[in-house]
């Protein structure tokens, strides 16, 4: 096991419709779809991220292209409205990685 | 069918102010059936109607006349249409501004279709209900901006028939503008969901532009693109069963691979199994990807299921004021010096103005944008504090922009740089409806 950064193993792109962003995270090797599934998760995201991804964080699962979906809420106020910059911070967590 | 029988559709625009350069390119040298011009977004649709509210031949796309006098000549020297939801809030002036265009430019016997009936402010009712935040329109207790209904490729399909060069709509969902001449063309059905569905992918990949050929992705050293700056906007070649090539012209910016085209595939996307448009309630999560040769990438795999009985309508209401103030603090102590600025304006905005309007502080340079959920350990020596306020009036609006500004005599030492201005805002909610569109041809 190592302990990486997300962004050595994943790549992701921000999205926002209305008020909910999404963020959509790949793993660049098929070999690394279940390291992102062990531990990109909704729980751990909220206890990171919980400032700023508000509101219940859904996951949708998409093994045909190696990639997951998360599903947020995003603030109006903030200087990025449309959560367009949180694919690089969810990309800067520290993952374990076998 | 012929192996020939290939849907040549590229993008020439993915959002309102995209660039120009890259759509003029596409028609010269792409061979082109279609074009396709996607120019709206929920924001842009409320202060279009504003615009139309303040001057009644307003309302359209800003940068029309410009994009039109550029591209009807090409389109028509290369026999390709045009298709666009650049109307925005006044799709028959956007006609009348593009047949204009036309006869200045002496391009006489052009059909220029208006897609209408998305706009439906007049029919919704005040006990309409709201999907979010769950009340009726009445109860919003906003004054109310306007209301569109999201319109699909049924919309368009007189348009394409009746031959016409341009076919200007207002709101449409983005990618029923590709879907409708996809279905025209191999007369697909309206009822044959799984195609619906294929289609429906191809048009979500194109209709962002260079969101699937490079733009908004690149990462220097870690995820490069040649020649950014000349990136080229997207080319798909679509095949009757609904499945396509999504490429770019050779000698352009950018690149079209599986990691790029999967980012778009995603892209403002919730369920991907589950992705509702007025055409098809289309599944993206079977899609297959594939590199077919050097910037191709081959999508199969795209299906759906019976389309959403009603239409998702926007409804947009006046959402007040955004303030925003900015101030620069640099050297040592900074950070400390902006810290104490935007506790001061904190402070007299609820003493002296007695203001409890939902606000914002950040410190650029130091935590801005993921304030909240980051802190570094290293302040920065560069630093600018950001208000924002949203206030009901303008002067509470600019009670914020004078705070931060006072701080130059009346705050800590040395900040400058001060920037502030005040936006109107909207609101905008869904409700659901069922609306009848139709089309008007005007010939030049």
């Amino acid at each position: 096991m190592s302990r990486r950064p997300l962004r050595e193993i994943a790549h992701a792109r921000a999205g926002d419709k209305g008020n909910r962003s999404n963020v959509s995270v790949f793993a660049y090797a098929a070999e690394h779809y279940p390291v992102l599934l062990a531990e990109v998760t909704p729980a751990r995201l909220k206890r990171e991220f919980g400032g700023v991804l508000r509101g219940e964080i859904v996951r949708y699962e998409l093994p045909n292209l190696n990639g997951i979906n998360l599903v947020s809420v995003n603030e109006s106020l903030n200087l990025d409205g449309h959560g367009k910059s949180w694919s690089s911070l969810i990309l800067g967590m520290e993952i374990e990685v076998p | 069918m012929a192996t020939n029988d290939i849907y040549r559709i590229a993008t020439g625009a993915g959002f309102s102010s995209d660039r120009l350069d890259p759509a003029v390119d596409l028609v010269k040298r792409g061979q082109l059936d279609a074009i396709v011009f996607e120019c709206i977004g929920e924001r842009t649709l409320a202060f279009g109607h504003r615009d139309r509210q303040a001057d009644a031949d307003k309302g359209y796309t800003p940068l029309l006349e410009r994009r039109m006098r550029a591209m009807l000549p090409l389109c028509r020297k290369h026999g390709t249409r045009l298709i666009t939801n650049m109307g925005v809030a006044n799709v028959r002036g956007a006609a009348e501004a593009t047949a204009d265009v036309a006869r200045d430019l002496g391009l006489a016997g052009m059909k220029i279709a208006a897609v209408l009936g998305d706009d439906v402010s007049d029919a919704i009712p005040d006990d309409a209900r709201l999907s979010e935040p769950g009340c009726t329109v009445g109860e919003v207790g906003r004054p109310f901006i306007g209301a569109n209904a999201y319109l699909g490729a049924d919309a368009l399909l007189p348009a394409l028939e009746a031959d016409a060069d341009v076919v200007i709509a207002g709101r449409v969902a983005d990618p029923s503008l590709f879907l409708a001449p996809l279905r025209q063309r191999f007369a697909w059905r309206g009822d044959d969901w799984p195609v619906l569905g294929a289609g429906a992918l191809v048009g979500h990949l194109m209709e962002c532009a260079a969101l699937v050929t490079g733009g908004y992705f690149a990462d220097p050293g870690v995820k490069d693109v040649a020649d950014l700056a000349a990136v080229g906007f997207p080319l798909a070649e679509v095949a009757a069963d609904g499945s396509a090539v999504i490429t770019k012209l050779p000698d352009t910016g950018g690149r079209v691979d599986e990691q790029v085209v999967k980012e778009q595939l995603l892209y403002e996307v919730h369920d991907p199994a589950a992705y509702a448009t007025p055409d098809v309630l289309a599944d993206f999560s079977t899609a297959e990807l594939e590199e077919a040769g050097a910037d191709r990438v081959r999508v199969s795999g795209g299906t759906g299921a019976v389309r959403p009985e009603k239409l998702k309508v926007t409804v947009a209401f006046d959402g007040g004021y955004l303030a925003e103030a900015e101030v620069s603090y640099a050297g040592a102590n900074a950070a400390a010096r902006a810290r104490l600025a935007g506790d001061v304006v904190e402070e007299r905005l609820a003493r002296v103005h007695g203001s409890n309007a939902p606000r914002r502080v950040d410190l650029i340079g130091v935590a801005s944008i993921h304030a909240s959920a980051v802190t570094g350990p290293d302040e920065s020596r560069d630093v600018r504090l950001r208000c924002a306020l949203r206030a009901q009036s303008r002067e509470e609006a600019e009670d914020l922009l004078w705070e931060v500004e006072s701080l130059l005599n009346c705050g800590p030492s040395g900040g400058g740089g001060y920037r502030g201005h005040v936006t109107p805002s909207v609101m905008t909610y869904s409700t659901f409806d069922r609306v009848s569109p139709s089309v008007e041809v005007i010939e030049t």
